[in-house]
């Protein structure tokens, strides 16, 4: 009976199979590149120092995520410019 | 005849790699091709006793590795099945005293002579997983629905791929149908989707297995077997042949399944 009312409620947590491929696809990705989760914000705070170098970007917005499509990975960077003003020198933070 | 090598491996220990060594050797030797299975696992040999050939060791593979027996007088035939021989490894060696070239020779010398050379890796991806895939011209990585053996497995086909021996093929052993079906454990879909390699069998989590363990008697050598038909099934996809997945491994729709209940019915796989 508890089972229906957690279920009514949605309080019955996932599948466990389902938690085991979420958190197996989340180590993979790392164990498959060998970059730990502290290596990527190293790696971010890098590239945005070098690209802020040349261009202004919104540094909160910069977003750096590893992705896989079968065995391939890819690292994705999303690094949102600031707009210069209309006519003029670029806004400096 | 120039013999096909193909190793089976998993990362993992305890998967069932000698058990799916064993059971395809006996499938493909029932069906009328010359097999013969090496045990890589050097210092903790199994396929022997799980072969029921433990009884008939005089020289071992190091001992064809060292120049004192030759090939010929290592090998232990089936009485079962005249096709099926096997080389059993050392009990009292580690696996240094093997080297992947070694491996390379032993199977170069047995390929005139046999359609198949089934190499049991030992577990790790250490020296005797680099012998064990240094002759492969196929891998089959074995594996359980389960997070730590999946993520193993991931590791040593990328270790494969590295050695250009990739991608091999999958063996999901030891699924649980009913715990499936109530999302207690990984599907064989969650699973390819993950490792993304070709599946070449699934096996059915089945207790005959250890009954046949407990007699020598690989359950492929069984008819009435459900994992040893499943055995026999990947025994069929290495030959080349198209054999569908059974009823339990995969999610065919209503039709197809009731398709498949008729032509069972009628004689057919």
């Amino acid at each position: 009976m508890s089972n229906f009312f957690d279920r009514l409620f949605g309080r019955t947590p996932p599948p466990s199979a389902r938690t085991a491929k979420e958190r197996l696809q989340l180590v993979l990705i790392h164990d498959r590149t060998d970059l730990s989760p502290a290596i990527l914000e190293t790696l971010k705070d890098e590239i945005i120092a070098v690209i802020s170098r040349h261009v202004d970007i919104d540094q909160e917005g910069v977003e750096i995520n590893l992705t896989q499509n079968q065995r391939e990975n890819r690292l994705v960077a999303n690094i949102p410019l600031l707009e210069a003003p209309a006519g003029g020198r670029k806004r400096r933070k | 005849m120039s013999g096909k090598v193909v190793t089976l491996t998993s990362g993992k220990g305890g998967v069932g790699k000698t058990t799916a060594t064993a059971n395809i050797a006996v499938a493909l030797a029932a069906a009328g091709a010359k097999v013969v299975c090496i045990d890589g696992d050097i210092g903790l040999r199994n396929l022997d006793v799980v072969m029921g050939l433990e009884n008939r060791i005089v020289y071992d593979l190091v001992d064809v590795v060292e120049g004192r027996a030759r090939l010929r007088q290592a090998m232990i035939k089936d009485k079962r099945l005249p096709d099926l021989s096997l080389i059993p490894a050392a009990q009292t060696r580690d696996k240094a005293a093997v080297s992947p070239s070694d491996m390379i020779k032993v199977c170069n010398d047995l390929r005139p002579d046999f359609d198949w050379i089934l190499i049991d890796s030992p577990a790790g991806i250490e020296r005797g997983f680099r012998n064990a895939i240094a002759p492969a011209d196929q891998v089959i990585i074995v594996t359980n629905p389960e997070v730590a053996a999946v993520r193993d497995a991931d590791r040593v086909i990328g270790l494969i791929e590295a050695e250009e021996k990739g991608p091999g093929q999958l063996i999901l052993n030891r699924v649980k149908i009913e715990m499936v079906k109530r999302g207690d454990m990984l599907s064989t879909e969650d699973v390819l989707d993950i490792l993304a390699i070709p599946l070449i069998g699934i096996i059915p989590e089945d207790e005959g297995i250890l009954v046949a363990t407990n007699r020598g008697a690989p359950a492929a050598m069984d008819d009435k077997s459900r994992a040893g038909e499943a055995f026999r099934h990947i025994a069929r996809r290495l030959r080349g042949e198209e054999v569908p997945f059974m009823a339990l491994e995969d999610n065919k729709n209503f039709l197809q399944k009731l398709a498949e209940r008729f032509k069972m019915g009628s004689g057919g796989s």
